[in-house]
């Protein structure tokens, strides 16, 4: 698995962070910042769908 | 006061949102709409209306920023003869700017509200709000609105500008004038005017006795493609710094507090478990939503069936589409590790808060610092609460005992 961030659409709810600190963080700006590069580690998948189920602005991708 | 409003005829076509019951419990009344075959509700009160109920309508509307505009952000028109938003010449950017200008008005301030930036507030928030329970742990009783929740986001936003602590209650009183008894049409003009005229004179103060490391200074010394930003940018962020950070974050913290005596069940959960903040404070902010915008129609438009038309007020109501079951289940109860939950309390799109990371903080450390100290609290007596709403919703007196 492995995430991005559409940067258009991510207006720095920060709910990514909050559900998955370990992967998202955050920009000087206060949007979001993916902190993993390249596949996300099996264990911190849970938390990476949960930062996309929480997302107000669906600006998460998560691709397989 | 005998009030001598209309009685509501219909949600669906007269609903009322300074109506007292309205204002004390409004999800009943966003609930009928939503239910109903008409999600999107509209009203004639203060020069007309419409209230999307649904989370899909309201986030949609949102996103489009072209047609929905900020040009009016305030849920009641202006007093006769004043312009929509500004107020001589100074608005309240990025809040009431549209797009191309609120990119740069957004851009300048975001740096200051991330999280890593606000987080430096913290250990102040923590002293003041011991020092808030002081004044009144020996009492066995206090008001948790009123001698608790006003006072914090007052004094941490004071702070940030750096302007005295003193101001403390001549500030709270211009924000409930125009925020919380914006039917008074009078007393909001003289806030509004108020408000400038103060930063005004702590602008020529700076001039005169530079100073650091207070935000009114960085802002006069912000440039823009190499040129100071205009004095009227300097002054509408002071004055929304007023308006946005202050009635919004003391309403949250004191329907938390109201929730939390009600609820001994989810203070033991949050005593017993430290992992649970995170997600407890997106819940309680998803539950208890403050604050309700509005938008100015910008032209002719068919929504969801509904004739808008060009000048039109759409209210976006952000604490019903937080309540929506076709986005949230079980949307009336509070869930403290509540898997999914993509809240708008702090809205959606361009103009999203831009402050939320300083106000939960403020809610979470004003929370944390209560339970510390008085882990066991209740309602004094329920009927006595009185709450403020229309565009800020919380309680203001919530009698609770310990
Ligand atoms: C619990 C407390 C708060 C809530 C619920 C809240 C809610 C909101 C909402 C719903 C908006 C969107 C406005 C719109 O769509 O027109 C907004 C915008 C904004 N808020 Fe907050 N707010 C809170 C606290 C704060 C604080 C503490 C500050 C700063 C000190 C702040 C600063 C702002 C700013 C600058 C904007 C405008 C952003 C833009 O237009 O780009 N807010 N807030
Ligand atoms: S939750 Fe979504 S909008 Fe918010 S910071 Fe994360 S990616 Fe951006």
């Amino acid at each position: 698995m492995k995430v991005s961030v559409d940067m258009g659409s991510c207006h720095g709810h920060q709910m990514c962070a909050i559900a998955a600190p370990e992967v998202f963080g955050s920009d000087e700006l206060g949007n979001a910042k993916v902190l993993i590069e390249g596949v996300i580690p099996a264990e911190l998948e849970g938390k990476a769908r949960r930062a996309e189920a929480n997302c107000p602005e669906r600006a998460i991708i998560i691709s397989e | 006061m005998t009030d001598t409003r209309k009685p509501v005829e219909s949600m669906l076509t007269d609903y009322d949102i300074f109506e007292p019951s309205f204002v004390a419990n409004p999800y009943p009344g966003y609930s009928e709409i939503r239910e109903s075959e008409c999600p999107i509700a509209r009203t004639e009160r203060y020069e007309g209306s419409w209230l999307p109920t649904r989370y899909e309508d309201v986030v949609a509307l949102a996103q489009e920023y072209e047609i929905f505009t900020s040009r009016g952000i305030l849920v009641m028109p202006p007093p006769p003869g004043q312009a929509e938003g500004a107020y001589g010449g100074v608005a309240a950017p990025p809040i009431t700017s549209d797009p191309p200008d609120h990119h740069w008005h957004r851009r300048l301030i975001l740096p200051v509200f991330a999280p890593q930036a606000v987080a430096k507030y913290e250990q102040s928030t923590r002293d003041l709000c011991n020092a808030l329970i002081d004044e009144f742990i020996d009492k066995g009783t206090a008001d948790a609105a009123a001698d608790y929740a006003q006072h914090i986001p007052v004094r941490v936003i004071s702070n940030m500008l750096g302007v005295p602590l003193d101001m403390e209650e001549t500030f709270t009183g211009w924000v409930r004038g125009v925020l919380e008894n914006m039917t008074d049409m009078e007393l909001r003009k003289r806030s509004r005017l108020a408000i400038i005229e103060y930063f005004l004179a702590q602008v020529e103060d700076r001039k005169k006795n530079p100073r650091e490391n207070d935000l009114i200074s960085e802002l006069m010394n912000t440039e823009v493609e190499g040129k100071k930003v205009p004095i009227e940018y300097v002054l509408g962020v002071c004055n929304l710094m007023l308006v946005a950070g202050i009635d919004t974050t003391w309403s949250a913290i004191g329907s938390v507090m109201w929730h939390m005596a009600q609820h001994p069940e989810h203070r033991k959960q949050l005593r017993e478990n430290d992992d649970l903040w995170p997600t407890a404070i997106e819940e309680l902010l998803r539950v208890y939503a403050p604050v309700t915008m509005a938008r100015i129609v910008d032209r002719d438009i068919e929504f969801q069936g509904c004739p808008m038309k060009a000048g039109d007020r759409v209210l976006m109501a952000f604490p019903a589409a937080n309540r929506d079951p076709r986005q949230f289940e079980n949307p009336d109860e509070v869930i403290l590790d509540r898997e999914h939950n993509r809240h708008v309390a702090f809205g959606s799109g361009i103009h999203r808060c831009a402050g939320s990371n300083l106000a939960r903080l403020e809610v979470r450390v004003a929370l944390q610092t209560w339970l510390a100290r008085i882990p066991e609290f209740e309602l004094v007596d329920p009927a006595t609460v009185t709450w403020a709403g229309g565009q800020v919703h919380g309680p203001r007196s919530c009698m609770v005992k310990f």
